[in-house]
């Protein structure tokens, strides 16, 4: 009892702020390779260590070591390599559309893509994600049309939600793409729910919850905990932390945890953390989480270790709370990089394809843009009708409505 | 006809809703093996099984939440909220969510969903057992907001409101649970085996939502009245001996506005009256309503009848309360204005 007196409030405050010199060197990052792979059917108290460490396959030389490693073709690497280019050309075009005027907001990935892209592939037809704005990779790795992302963006004539949503909340059941809120944590139980469904009809379909570092701070996110574990409910419970919430650390939702994959334990669920710019890393632990999820097994919570490199969205400013250069200094590369090198080393990508491919890329990205535009932007050309917004609200549109759109002349 | 109180004609609603479509699934805190603080789910568990019938963490948020992922994936969830004063931390799940996922998705996903939950006073609960949030609901864009007054409706709306494409918040005014409750709280209720609303239908049968029904046809005064207030304006009619014409609204959201209206028109008069705290409760939507549509029949001001604007206190119940002489004292200002 030294200290007892007057007491003190305590704040945490990130390493660094802007001007200061960027500093992870309080993230401890194992070696590639050197986290076990248990059996997906293992007892959660034997691995409580792997929530505090990071799983990780490619080492700095490129390649892919340790037990998680092996599970993807040359072709599947290569396809994924593709849609983490062409999401952050994708992010690219829009984030430019959106500073042109085209459109009121944007959200792009930047050093997050393999987070997305690598899950999509771990799951099955049928399957559905409840995401949160920063997952369209989920999308784009299922060949959803870009034309169609970017009509959502535009609000334009074809936009498939008619103008009501925000751009970036996309929805597609077909894509097993849970409409995108933009509320925070609200979806996570929902997945949990949806889980419980499926096991309740004796389906073989599983969910996947996804949310941010900040929002595991939201009940939502301790009620979906407690949900799936008390049913044992088919789903893959993913956190997210890319370091910062808009301009909050993540140390502000974390608290004296240690981790957010650590949330996990209290309620016995296998919880893990993963590499989370690494794609063979998140698809091989992504593919223990959905195969546990389908065999009866219960949920797994993976945090996604990473970074966000761009600004919380095309209204955010970072260099206002965080170092400019702290991007660069995050330890664990960039995904893109990182997979391509994989692949040189691998015998079967080289520069000068990465290059011919990234114009490709572009190329179709523009192509899908041009036609989006001309079915209308956010200020111009066609776009979804006044009638439109009195639509949907119900079934059947219900008397005081149908009076309400009389007065609005529609 | 078999004659069943409230609670026996809603856990009948469920009974016969889940026997005939497999997807209806319901759940809450205390409801499965126990079968319900107030015994609305007995027997459920026992005769579909835990998977159709089961208890849930006390976690509105999480039952709510659940419950439109549910729906979404393509079961008819139909939950139970211990207490409509518990309703609160589901308040975002219900509004942001529920409400709103159909129009925001284009109906790629929709949100067929009950949430029921108990509402009202009367059984000295104090502040945390006699709410009347109804008014919270019925401002949402995308709900439907519904409060039988009997076990004949209550069963033919539930298993409307269970049908629904749409998510339906169901209020079960608690105080009519087992009776008929006129406000007379020194007196005896009568039992709804003696009532001819107890008179509940075996099988499947429905009560339309967004239909108002007269209860008591009158040519003085149109009182505008739902859940446990239909029996405090009938005991006021009766002990004023005003010709009060008395509409149970039965759907709050949404409203029938056309039989509001006809009888409006016919009287010239209007009392409102509600449980829940004035000021921006329902009432005011019903006044303004009324004042919008049949202001040249209007040969007074439109009263409104309501719970005083504190929380619901405790030892103070009956002052809180509008039982039939707060109501009566309206009704005649009303006649003489």
């Amino acid at each position: 009892m030294a200290d007892a007196g007057m007491l003190r409030f305590h704040v945490p405050e990130p390493e660094v702020r802007p001007g200061g010199t960027p500093d992870f060197s309080d993230v401890t990052i194992p070696k590639a390779g050197s986290v076990p792979r248990p059996e997906i059917d293992v007892d959660p108290r034997t691995i409580r260590d792997m929530a505090f460490s990071i799983i990780r396959v490619l080492n700095r030389a490129g390649e892919a070591v340790g037990p998680w490693a092996g599970l993807l073709s040359d072709d599947e690497l290569l396809e994924g390599l593709r849609h983490m280019m062409t999401l952050r050309t994708f992010d690219a075009r829009m984030q430019m559309a959106q500073r042109q005027g085209k459109t009121s907001f944007y959200m792009q990935h930047l050093g997050e893509e393999a987070v997305s892209c690598a899950f999509r592939k771990a799951l099955a037809p049928g399957d559905m994600n409840f995401p949160t704005y920063r997952q369209a990779g989920l999308l784009i790795a299922d060949g959803y049309p870009m034309v169609t992302m970017m009509n959502q963006i535009y609000s334009n004539e074809a936009d498939p939600l008619k103008g009501r949503q925000l751009p970036i909340m996309y929805s597609s059941k077909e894509h097993g793409f849970f409409s995108i809120s933009g509320n925070l944590a609200t979806q996570y139980i929902q997945a949990v729910g949806w889980a419980m469904a499926s096991a309740i009809s004796n389906d073989s379909k599983i969910a996947a919850a996804w949310i941010g570092d900040g929002s595991t701070a939201e009940s939502d996110f301790h009620s979906a905990l407690v949900f799936a574990s008390t049913y044992k409910a088919p789903v893959v419970l993913n956190v997210v932390n890319n370091q910062w919430a808009i301009s909050t650390f993540q140390g502000i939702a974390r608290g004296g945890s240690g981790t957010f994959a650590a949330r996990g334990l209290g309620f016995g669920i296998p919880s893990l953390r993963v590499d989370g710019n690494d794609y063979l890393a998140v698809h091989a632990v992504a593919k223990w989480a959905t195969t546990r999820a389908r065999s009866n097994l219960g949920p797994t919570l993976i945090e996604y270790v990473t970074y966000r490199v761009g600004a919380h969205s095309s209204s955010d400013d970072p260099s206002a709370y965080r170092p400019k250069a702290e991007s660069d200094a995050w330890p664990l590369g960039d995904p893109i990089v990182r997979l391509k090198n994989h692949l040189i080393q691998r015998g079967v990508w080289s520069d000068e394809r990465h290059t011919q491919a990234e114009a490709e890329i572009q190329e179709m990205v523009v192509s899908a843009q041009r036609e989006a535009e001309r079915h209308g932007t956010l200020h111009a050309g066609g776009k979804p009708s006044t009638r439109d917004m009195f639509e949907g609200v119900y079934a059947e549109m219900p008397p005081h409505l149908r009076r309400q759109r009389q007065q609005a002349g529609v | 006809m078999p004659r069943r109180t409230m609670i026996e004609a809603i856990r009948d609603a469920m009974d016969v809703s889940m026997a005939r479509d497999e997807r209806v699934i319901v759940y809450g805190e205390d409801v499965g093996f126990f079968g319900g603080v107030f015994r609305c789910t007995q027997g459920l568990q026992a005769k579909y099984g835990k998977s159709r019938c089961f208890d849930a963490p006390i976690s509105e948020s999480g039952i709510v939440g659940s419950a439109i992922g549910m729906a979404a994936y393509g079961l008819k969830p139909c939950v139970e909220v211990q207490f409509a004063d518990y309703v609160y931390p589901a308040y975002d799940q219900i509004v942001s969510e529920a409400a709103r996922l159909r129009y925001r998705s284009n109906g790629d996903f929709t949100c067929p969903i009950v949430v029921r939950m108990p509402t009202g006073g009367g059984i000295f609960g104090g502040q945390t057992h006699s709410q009347s949030p109804e008014a919270l609901f019925t401002h949402v864009s995308g709900l439907k907001v519904v409060v039988p007054s009997n076990p004949h409706d209550a069963k033919g709306l539930l298993i409307s409101s269970i049908e629904d494409p749409d998510p339906v918040i169901f209020l079960e005014p608690k105080r009519l649970y087992n009776g008929p409750f006129d406000g007379h709280h020194d007196r005896p209720v009568t039992p709804w085996s003696k009532h001819e609303l107890g008179e509940v239908a075996d099988g499947h049968y429905t009560v339309p939502l967004g239909k108002a029904v007269i209860r008591r046809a009158g040519a003085a005064v149109t009182v505008l009245a739902y859940g446990t207030m239909v029996y405090v304006a009938e005991a006021a009619a009766e002990e004023t001996g005003i010709d009060a014409e008395i509409i149970d609204l039965r759907t709050l959201l949404p409203l029938d506005l056309e039989t509001i209206v006809a009888s409006v028109n016919k009287t010239g008069r209007c009392v409102v009256v509600h449980e829940a705290t004035l000021t921006s409760g329902f009432g005011a939507e019903l006044s303004a309503l009324v004042q919008e549509h049949c202001f040249y029949h209007l040969e007074a001001p439109v009263a409104r009848v309501a719970g005083w604007d504190t929380p619901y206190p405790h030892a103070q119940e009956w002052d809180y309360f509008p039982g039939p002489a707060r109501l009566g004292r309206a009704l005649v200002e009303t006649m003489e204005a």
